[in-house]
């Protein structure tokens, strides 16, 4: 009578025990920096990593035609240029700090998946700020 | 002997009515908060998105709170008390993932992403869900309420996990807007004036239900004893 609720328990328990064995255990070390790449580099080549910086200022080449975005990313110590292909989210932009899921082929990490980190600081626009304002702001963003 | 289906006490119908009075204000404050310079409008899902977290950590250490209770004065009414704060724990951490899934897509990229603050928080979910699983899989009602209280009792450690996991580990998940670890709040008056409306209305509500939720399961437990 009350064994399907031990079947969803079970399946419960299991999937936590997978979260934390499977998913936690490698996403605790969510992502490396470039620094910690280039430390070990035979480790990680020709494996799919995360790697996490900030974008370097002025390296930013986007090809809105072809949708190939290239960029340098960087910790402050060590630097990669970084290969995607698609559109970039919305927030990304120059010192904006990024991960991104992928692989290297020689010196560039081909990305597939490029997440945005957004700085736990919020702000209104400096100059105040009108609809109008706003509107383009976002149309900046875009 | 028949048992009386209780109304509305006085003390729910304040919570109740001031939960929604501050719901209202909170709503007309998060709409004429400024936008953020980086993302624009997007920032008002956080006076969603964090008034929601904030309220679900505490459903569940209220829960873990009244589960100790039971465990040590073993009234039932304890046990009830814990069952619908995690209740409205779990209902709460919904409403966070939903916010946290509509502001990640346009900011970060993806609606879910396996990341350490992220992952505890599917974690603590799973917990509490299991909680429920335990509830309904054991018939005897001493043995039910005592293999609940261990859950929620242990399930609390998951709130300071997952509060902390963003300054533990790497992740995509940015810290704490109101920093209670260094002390810092990264957010104008005009902002956090919203925020504070809101998760006051949330808390209101909450206690409003936890209060109404524990009245209801006190006549359940009553008509089921006199109905034997």
């Amino acid at each position: 009578m009350k064994a399907k609720y031990w079947i969803g328990l079970f399946v419960v328990v299991g999937a936590i025990g997978y979260m934390i064995w499977g998913g936690l255990g490698q996403s605790l070390v969510y992502f490396i920096t470039p620094s910690e790449y280039f430390e070990e580099p035979v480790r990680y080549q020709g494996k799919r990593i995360r790697l996490g910086g900030i974008v370097k200022e002025g390296s930013i080449a986007f090809d809105p035609k072809a949708l190939e975005l290239r960029f340098i990313l960087t910790d402050g110590v060590a630097e990669v240029p970084v290969f995607h292909q698609g559109t970039p989210p919305a927030l990304f932009k120059e010192r904006q700090g990024v991960v991104v899921e992928g692989r290297f082929q020689d010196q560039t990490f081909y990305g597939d998946n490029l997440l945005v980190k957004h700085s736990e600081t919020y702000r209104p626009p400096e100059e105040g700020y009108t609809p109008e304002d706003v509107r383009n702001l976002i149309r900046e963003a875009k | 002997m028949r048992v009386e289906r209780p109304g509305m006490d006085g003390l729910s119908a304040t919570l109740l009515g001031l939960g929604y009075l501050f719901l209202l204000a909170g709503f007309y404050l998060a709409l004429k908060a400024p936008p953020d310079a980086q993302q624009g409008y997007l920032v008002r899902i956080l006076y969603l998105h964090v008034a929601s977290a904030w309220t679900g950590y505490l459903a569940f250490i209220v829960a873990g709170v009244y589960a100790l209770l039971y465990l040590l004065r073993g009234r039932p009414a304890f046990d009830r008390l814990s069952a619908a704060s995690a209740e409205l724990g779990l209902w709460l951490s919904f409403l966070m993932v939903i916010g946290g899934m509509m502001w990640a897509r346009p900011t970060w990229g993806v609606y879910w992403v396996w990341e350490p603050r992220l992952t505890s928080v599917a974690v603590m979910i799973a917990i509490y869900i299991g909680y429920f699983l335990v509830r309904q899989a054991i018939e005897d009602p001493e043995l039910r309420a005592k293999a609940a209280a261990a859950v929620a009792i242990l399930g609390v450690i998951n709130v300071p996990i997952t509060y902390m996991s963003v300054y533990w580990w790497r992740s995509i998940h940015q810290t704490a807007t109101i920093d209670v670890i260094n002390r810092r709040v990264h957010m104008p008056p005009e902002m956090l004036v919203p925020l504070f409306v809101n998760l006051a209305a949330f808390t209101l509500l909450y206690l409003a239900f936890l209060r109404m939720k524990g009245r209801l399961a006190a006549f359940l437990a009553a008509k089921e004893e006199s109905d034997g």
